[in-house]
């Protein structure tokens, strides 16, 4: 401990991950070995939350690793912004490595070694990321994360649905990664004269314009939003998130679009040190976009992990949304509400990837026992699986923004910071803020809405199909990994104070202030008591002492006879399962009042079919609309370009020839 | 602090038994309204009393949430009810939970009556769920923005110090807080399943909203059920005193004022309980797919208080 510094720990752990994935492979004929590498895996995850949280203590620590390139080796940071993100990914993996080890117990060996190289590439990858100190390591390591992201997309690589998914998710990811290359050259272009090297050490020196910074901060708006699912970047989303294997959705969702928070976190305010008040701006109308776009269309499926990808995207927004706040009061000198904002941002960021990881693991758990993701062959669930439906229905209740579970507490810091505006100094944002809370509280409210769908289709009323019947519980690991991640939504949302005195630290170093809290260490009440406070503990204890004198008094005094009968059938006797709400028609209200957003399909039967089939489609707009052109395009030019070639060497020889003419008056001018 | 905390329990107490009360004044003058012999301001009790004499009827496959949603329904209604200041503003319990978390406390009660209604799997149960979550995911942040632009104006989102800012400083009108007051009377026929967004009346289960949720409900269920009704019903009523007219309400420390304090709330209780029937006699349901754009229009006002506070008051 003495002479091993924290990254260098950190650095360990990653190289634990990599191990690990080799090791499978080589073992992959002892199943009994195999078995032990999530396990394992999952505790170096712990080691590394627990680096995170001692790094948040103490001092930023570097190292510089001889590989790579020539001349270009790795360098290493662990400061305090990396050790938050760093808690947050080793706390969420623990849990769904845990789940993936059940998960997974039944794969058959050989694909199973393969997987595990995959999964634990792709932790190894995200952890690099948030250590990378140069543009190249970090690079380096986003590529790995993307394309080891991809192999897990597509481990079910027999379904062309799959592939496809697959597919559009690496062309995404890399039109965003070339992004980043340029915003990462725009920095190091303003760097010091004569410092060759890509480091973010010179990239902090730069002395940038505000064009030129403005250029770098869109470059990486654009590329970390693409990676975060971001509207109009966000369609591979919805198809690559649900295509995975479920604990990898729940990585995907829960861990790795936090990196893209992190980077740009990491560039507009840690590289750059020019900030400019309308990138807020345009990061706040982008973020409440997408947050309402997100949570529209997850109101409207029915297979329940594409409405959880659609779920992330809303939250992705609502951090952008915190993202773009920050930044505006970051620019008015507002230090205090900056860090007011920032916090509720990186808390959002905690709790969503505690409670996404549930959700997904959850619905893991259902797709694993019933083979089915069409919550309209779903339902009926909770007596069947009653230990994945209660926990499930923690991560619903926090991820509705209910208190006193955390997904409340971060909504409440973001409502507040927007309730704190008056006195900015630019009078039109003063007007712009109410219709930004404003949207916020709507995507809120309709993420109830979302949520209540979810669960009560697929877990509560009477099974839809065949597929129910033979459910069984989820098995002991997959129950343990979920139960971290439950505890971690109850935990961060009974004990705010101390989870953000444990953000201070971060929100110092980007904004230089810290969120004061006034209350004591069970009541949050950042800025001032009388302002506003919350105390989930008290709230909790109350609902609870509450709860049993009511059902105290009434069981004791009257008296607890219980008769059993069948459900009231308004007269109509011949009641079945398909009577209930079908996914597609809890959506139906949604789709009716937000018709405008969606393309919606529908196929209505004839009044005189025997069999009728009805189907309902909404598809998103924005994919005809911008997608279909942008695809249209490059066919097109793809198309023209393609005279170029005709197969003969003399024409190809000219070709050389002219560029070369080309580029050699381009030089010599 | 020992007397805040009797006066928290007190007023808590009291606005649990009373919520039944004020449920039998509003039907009262409803039958007056429309012509019928009223029946007695007790009825509520008396329903209540016989509901919790029934065996419990529960169908073969309910879910032990089923079970456990009135109970959590009612604790929700019971700790919002406490949350409000009705007749004195020194609530010790009130810095533990603020306005927004008031309107998540409500949340969790509604989405625990939806969940329970989809528990039994019934065409009627899951129809009124996906009704209720249509008609507040508008109401919701509706109230939320009828609560922003008090605290706006107060700096505050504790109920007690926006109370305090409204009722013991000097008398000023507020436009923004006109816009909130008719944001706030559409949220709270919406919320309290009243006309015209709902019918408490209703026996035609096609029109239903929230008596669809609880159709499967019956004895000592049923009955918290109505109680956390009524008691629903009496909390936005103080909260709409506690916004609009909150002149009477105790000031803190002062508890000599507290026998004038109940008597102003019974008399506005009185006054509100008369014109929500006034209004419902007069007004008509609306078609569901009307409901959203009613509500729509409460959102807008709400917003626009909120502009306005910016606009002319700030």
């Amino acid at each position: 401990m003495m002479d091993l510094s924290l990254v260098q720990l950190a650095w360990a752990g990653v190289l634990c991950w990599l191990g690990l994935g080799l090791a499978a492979l080589l073992v992959q004929r002892l199943r009994g070995l195999l078995n032990l590498i999530f396990p394992l895996g999952a505790i170096v995850a712990l080691g590394l939350a627990a680096i995170g949280a001692m790094a948040l203590l103490g001092h930023a620590s570097a190292i510089v690793l001889p590989i790579g390139l020539p001349d270009l080796p790795f360098h290493l940071r662990l400061d305090e912004l990396s050790a938050f993100f760093l808690i947050l990914l080793g706390g969420a993996a623990f849990g769904v490595t845990l789940y993936a080890w059940g998960y997974f117990r039944h794969q058959e060996s050989g694909s199973l070694a393969l997987l595990l190289l995959w999964y634990h590439l792709f932790l190894a990858g995200m952890t690099t990321v948030l250590l990378a100190d140069d543009a190249y390591a970090f690079m380096v390591a986003w590529e790995v994360m993307a394309l080891s992201s991809y192999f897990l997309v597509t481990t079910d690589h027999d379904q062309p649905d799959i592939r496809r998914a697959g597919f559009l998710y690496l062309l995404i990811a890399h039109v965003g990664a070339v992004a980043l290359l340029l915003c990462f050259g725009v920095l190091q272009g303003g760097g010091v004269e004569g410092a060759g090297d890509y480091t973010f050490d010179t990239m902090r020196l730069a002395e940038m314009t505000p064009f030129w910074a403005s250029v770098a901060f869109l470059l990486a708006l654009f590329g970390f939003g693409a990676k975060a699912g971001l509207v109009p970047m966000h369609v591979w989303l919805p198809e690559a998130h649900p295509a995975a294997p479920s604990p990898v959705s729940a990585l995907m969702s829960g861990v790795m679009l936090k990196t893209a928070i992190y980077g740009l976190l990491r560039v507009t305010f840690d590289l750059l040190n020019v900030q400019l008040g309308w990138w807020g701006a345009l990061a706040l109308a982008l973020g409440l976009v997408t947050a309402l776009y997100g949570v529209i269309f997850a109101a409207v499926q029915s297979d329940m992990k594409r409405l959880l990808a659609w779920s992330s995207i809303e939250n992705i927004g609502v951090l952008l949304a915190g993202f773009g706040l920050t930044l505006i009061f970051y620019t008015d000198g507002k230090g205090a509400l900056a860090a007011l904002s920032l916090t509720a941002m990186l808390y959002h960021a905690l709790n969503h990837a505690f409670f996404k990881g549930l959700l997904f693991t959850g619905a893991g758990a259902v797709l694993h026992a019933t083979g089915e993701r069409n919550m309209d062959k779903l339902g009926g669930l909770m007596r069947v699986m009653p230990w994945t439906a209660w926990l499930t229905l923690i991560g619903a209740l926090a991820i509705a923004g209910l208190p006193p579970l955390n997904g409340f507490v971060s909504e409440w810091l973001l409502l507040q910071a927007f309730l704190l505006t008056p006195g900015l100094n630019q009078s039109y944002l003063n007007m712009v803020i109410p219709v930004a809370a404003a949207s916020v509280a709507l995507a809120a409210a309709l993420a109830a809405y979302v949520m209540v769908k979810f669960f009560g289709v697929t877990f509560l009323g009477v099974a839809r199909s065949g597929a129910v019947a033979k459910a069984h519980e989820a098995g002991w690991r997959e129950r343990l990994g979920m139960i971290w991640l439950a505890a971690g939504c109850v935990a961060l949302g009974l004990f705010p104070a101390q989870v953000i005195a444990a953000l201070a630290p971060v929100v110092r170093l980007l904004t230089g202030q810290t969120l004061v809290n006034d209350g004591s260490w069970f009541l949050l009440a950042p800025v001032d008591a009388e302002r506003a406070s919350y105390a989930p503990l008290v709230f909790f204890a109350v609902v609870l002492v509450t709860l049993l004198l009511v059902f105290i008094w009434v069981r004791r005094v009257y008296h607890g006879r219980i008769r059993r009968a069948d459900p009231w059938d308004c007269g109509y006797p011949e009641q079945d399962a398909r009577m209930q709400d079908s996914a597609e028609g809890f959506g139906q209200p949604i789709r009716q009042i937000f018709s405008s957003f969606m393309r919606v399909e529908r196929e209505t039967p004839d009044p005189f079919d025997r069999h009728p089939r009805y189907r309902g489609d909404s598809r998103d707009k924005l994919w005809v609309l911008l997608y279909q052109p942008i695809a249209d395009v490059a066919a097109w030019l793809s198309d023209k370009a393609g005279r170029l070639q005709h197969g003969r060497i003399q024409w190809y020889l000219i070709y050389s020839f002219a560029t070369l003419i080309f580029l050699l008056v381009f030089v010599t001018r | 602090m020992s007397t805040g905390i009797l006066l928290q329990i007190a007023q808590t107490l009291a606005a649990i038994l009373l919520a039944p009360l004020l449920m039998g004044w509003v039907n009262q003058c409803r039958a007056w309204l429309q012509g019928r012999s009223a029946p007695p301001l007790t009825q509520p009790y008396r329903t209540l009393k016989k509901l919790f004499h029934k065996d419990v009827v529960i169908a073969h496959n309910a879910s032990p949430l089923f079970r456990f949603a009135p109970y959590m329904v009612f604790a929700c209604m019971a700790l919002a009810a406490g949350l409000v200041p009705t007749i004195a503003n020194d609530l010790p319990f009130s810095p533990a939970a603020d306005a927004i978390a008031l309107v998540g406390v409500f949340a969790l009660a509604r989405v625990f009556l939806a969940l329970a209604a989809m528990d039994i799997g019934t065409s009627f149960g899951t129809l009124g769920a996906r009704r209720e979550m249509l008609v507040s995911f508008l109401a919701e942040p509706a109230l939320l923005m009828v609560f922003f632009t008090a605290s706006l104006i107060s700096h505050s989102t504790e109920l007690p110090t926006i109370v305090e800012a409204l009722a013991h400083k000097q008398f000023v009108i507020y436009p923004s807080m006109a816009f909130a007051a008719v944001a706030f009377w559409m949220v709270s026929t919406a919320e309290n399943a009243r006309i015209p967004v709902d019918n408490p009346t209703t026996h035609l289960e096609l029109t239903m909203i929230h008596e669809a949720m609880i159709l499967e409900y019956s004895a000592r269920h049923l009955a918290l059920i109505e109680w956390a009704v009524a008691l629903k019903l009496f909390t936005y009523s103080a909260l709409g005193i506690a916004l609009f007219v909150p002149w009477g309400i105790a000031p803190r420390g002062d508890l000599y004022a507290l026998p004038l304090a109940v008597l102003a709330l019974l008399l506005k209780m009185m006054a509100g309980g008369a014109a929500l029937s006034l209004l419902e006699a007069i007004s008509a349901k609306v078609r569901l797919f009307r409901a959203p754009e009613f509500l729509g229009t409460a959102f807008l006002l709400g917003v626009l208080g909120m502009l306005i506070h910016f606009l002319l008051e700030v």
